[in-house]
């Protein structure tokens, strides 16, 4: 059925055959976003977030990733569409700032050769023009003397700077969709703030939706309105940035609160990590995939273990949550156990 | 530049550690060539004259605006690139312009883990051959042969001894990120320059890092010098913090005095931006925020006298024709150092804060 939602993906899955086995880096992934609103995707390191953009995007190669399941994007369906029509979404409606901004650069072109480029593949102007153009968003996006570092290659930039000349290429069409997948990592916080201001505003001028995904929590309580919470390929939370942030009910959602460290709070003399290892995405644990690093597990009375629990509702209204604890337990849990460690 | 001296000796004079790596004055100036003749037409004046000690086992942080010289540092404190002018004594001797051959020996001593994981791993190694790659360059002695070492290191930095005959291409970043370090640690080096080591990294692998870190500094007696923008994570594994400004240090001290009472307007701006996690306190968060307005200069051609001043809402006119120099100021230690004719006192209204909706400048 289609989709009334600006961007609705519904059970996206993607893999990848390998010699060691079947890779299920993105496994049966619904959400939607709306015009105008920012969606945050935080998770794992390997959970599939990257693979997910690039799968919004058209960007797997068909011949050695597997995708299934539907992504509505204004009213189009994207798994089952053409190449081409794609190609034409691609840089256009939807848009993309990389998290490696090194490889996803040309090294052999100028950076202002690449953004003018991004921008007459879309737009029927002089390259005068686009050169203009181009150096106007690179200016934008703070780049000093815009007009005399347009003709630097990017092994010249710094790598703040790379990352920005990133940025403005995947703003030079004002594009609806954005997803920018760390897109500030390599940014220190002055320019990090510049950043994040200069896509909200973009957001607030082109009415465009957004999809930032973010180790950093603090950029995702800044600027989502909901949060998705990956682990192993899957949603385990999702919901309003607020709840996720005041009322989160996943133990993986509490082990991320845990070790990050912060400014807003005393300084701390270790940081408690998620013990054990991410898991392999090829054999990924049986039950719930975070189950091996849960502290809760044994008070699931076993069902962690063997069966994978499904995305349910939590406590206030849209907030989902995917965890085999009771409802009760869960915010009994965060409420006198967790909640108050991370005070402490 | 003999007060800049001055100063920093005063710094490690209140601090009796020794000092495992001392700069002076470092310089690095990249030329600008134009045209089929290569001539130079300028240069980008990427690290201007900085001086500094790190202590035998401490962790020297280095913050500071993107481009403004700290991955430069790094590669020169490494040796990996040479310096126009200054001088670096490690360990007791003068390395700013040692040869090739002679640097070789050195490497083991210090290392330097890359800001971008992507590009510093051969695409066509398997992460054995790659992690594995200094133990067999350098011939070093393993209890139980390469691959076993290897793969405790792997272990050691969160991946599982499976990923050994695996490609990087396979790897998120991540994971990428982390098959760097354990490269980095396979000789046991004194010193890592770590140029954002974590930044890629998701907070839980991260806090697994910092920690590993850590314990490595503890138990072989590392030093650091940890290159990041993250002020979380540098207040949490920093000794001391030095903040860079466009090729130059702007303030340097313990990282309790930088944290809590910090002078310079720019560091202040910095710390300022921080995002704070937390939805329900955004809106305050971004009120205090100072963003920086005005021109971003460049280093092809800094702002004469300090080279702040175009952003800086205390910025007067001597600001403009003299040079700060990096010196304790009114009331506070020996080892803190600020670079500003008007630094910010305790109580100081801040002028500069302005609604976060400005858009950039
Ligand atoms: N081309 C590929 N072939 C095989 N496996 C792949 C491929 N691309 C990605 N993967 C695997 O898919 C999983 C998800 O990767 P992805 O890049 O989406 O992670 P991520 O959530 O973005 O992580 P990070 O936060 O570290 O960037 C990982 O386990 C990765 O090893
Ligand atoms: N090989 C080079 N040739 C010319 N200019 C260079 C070169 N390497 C660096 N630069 C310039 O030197 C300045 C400092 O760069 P550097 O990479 O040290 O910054 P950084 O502080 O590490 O920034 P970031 O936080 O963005 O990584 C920048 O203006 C950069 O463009
Ligand atoms: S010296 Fe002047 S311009 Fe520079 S930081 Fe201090 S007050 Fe601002
Ligand atoms: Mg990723
Ligand atoms: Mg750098």
């Amino acid at each position: 059925m289609a989709s009334d939602a600006f961007l609705e993906v519904r059970d996206l899955r993607i893999s990848f055959p390998t010699d060691d086995g079947l890779v299920r880096s993105v496994d049966g992934l619904t959400f939607t976003l709306e015009r105008g609103k920012t969606l945050g995707i935080v998770g794992e390191s390997g959970s599939g977030k990257s693979v997910t953009s690039l799968g919004i995007l058209g960007l797997h190669n068909r011949r050695n990733a597997e995708v299934s399941g539907e992504i509505w994007l204004d009213g189009q369906e994207l798994v089952g569409a053409s190449p081409d029509t794609v190609r034409g979404l691609r840089g256009n409606k939807m848009a993309m700032i990389f998290q490696d901004p090194l490889s996803s650069m040309h090294p052999y072109y100028t950076v202002g050769a690449q953004i003018v480029e991004a921008y007459r593949v879309h737009n029927r102007v002089s390259k005068q023009v686009a050169r203009k153009h181009a150096i106007d968003m690179l200016g934008r996006v703070g780049i000093p003397q815009p007009d005399r570092r347009v003709d630097d290659y990017p092994h010249q930039f710094s790598g703040g700077m790379r990352q920005r000349a990133m940025i403005a290429m995947a703003l030079v069409n004002d594009p609806e969709l954005l997803i920018a997948d760390e897109p500030t990592t390599a940014l220190d916080v002055t320019v990090q703030a510049q950043i994040l201001d200069l896509m909200h505003s973009l957001q607030e001028e082109f009415d465009s939706a957004l999809i930032i995904i973010t180790h950093d929590l603090g950029v995702v309580a800044e600027l989502s309105d909901d949060v998705l919470v990956m682990y192993g390929g899957k949603c385990v939370e999702y919901g309003p940035a607020t709840t996720i942030f005041e009322q989160p009910e996943h133990p993986y959602t509490w082990g991320l609160l845990g070790s990050m460290p912060r400014m807003d709070r005393p300084n701390l003399d270790r940081l408690s990590p998620i013990p054990g290892l991410p898991p392999s995405m090829i054999n990924l644990p049986s039950g719930c995939a975070f189950h091996p690093r849960c502290a809760y597990e044994p008070r699931t009375g076993g069902l962690a273990t063997t069966l994978t629990p499904e995305l349910v509702p939590a406590a206030g209204g849209r907030h989902l949550v995917r965890c085999h604890l009771p409802a009760q337990e869960r915010r009994r849990i965060w409420t006198d156990e967790v909640k108050p460690e991370l005070e402490a | 530049m003999d007060e800049h001296h001055g100063s920093a000796q005063a710094a490690t004079e209140t601090r009796p550690r020794e000092a495992l790596l001392s700069v002076r004055d470092l310089q690095k100036h990249f030329p600008i060539v134009k045209g089929i003749l290569r001539r130079q037409t300028g240069a980008v004046r990427a690290v201007d004259g900085i001086s500094f000690d790190v202590h035998k086992g401490e962790t020297l942080g280095l913050v500071g605006e993107s481009g403004c010289g700290k991955t430069t540092t790094g590669r020169l404190l490494t040796r990996l690139v040479e310096p126009t002018g200054g001088s670096i004594t490690f360990d007791g001797r003068n390395i700013a312009h040692l040869r090739q051959g002679r640097l070789r020996p050195l490497r083991r001593d210090m290392q330097m883990i890359f800001q971008d994981p992507f590009s510093s791993l051969n695409p066509r190694h398997t992460v054995g051959t790659i992690v594995g790659a200094p133990l067999r360059i350098q011939n070093v002695k393993t209890e139980h042969g390469v691959k076993r070492a290897v793969q405790d290191l792997l272990k050691l930095v969160g991946l599982s001894p499976e990923h050994y005959n695996r490609y990087p291409h396979e790897f998120s970043g991540g994971q990428r990120q982390r098959i760097g370090i354990a490269r980095t640690l396979a000789l046991r080096p004194k010193l890592i320059v770590a140029d954002e080591p974590v930044s890629a990294l998701d907070v839980s692998i991260q806090a697994q890092v910092v920690n590993l870190l850590d314990d490595l500094q503890h138990e072989l007696d590392l030093t650091y010098v940890f290159i990041a923008h993250d002020l979380s994570v540098v207040r949490h594994i920093s000794d001391r913090v030095a903040v860079m400004y466009l090729g130059k240090i702007v303030e340097v001290a313990n990282r309790d005095t930088l944290y809590s009472d910090p002078r310079h307007p720019y560091t202040v701006a910095l710390m300022s931006a921080v995002p704070v996690p937390d939805p329900a306190r955004r809106d305050r968060a971004q009120r205090e925020r100072v963003l920086l307005t005005g021109d971003v200069p460049s280093p092809i051609n800094p702002p004469s006298g300090c080279r702040f001043r175009t952003r800086c809402w205390k910025a007067q006119e001597i600001c403009a024709t003299q040079e700060p120099p990096l010196v304790p100021q009114d009331g506070d230690p020996d080892s803190h150092l600020t670079a500003c004719h008007f630094p910010v006192g305790r109580d100081d209204e801040i002028k500069g804060r302005r609604s976060a909706d400005k858009r950039l400048g």
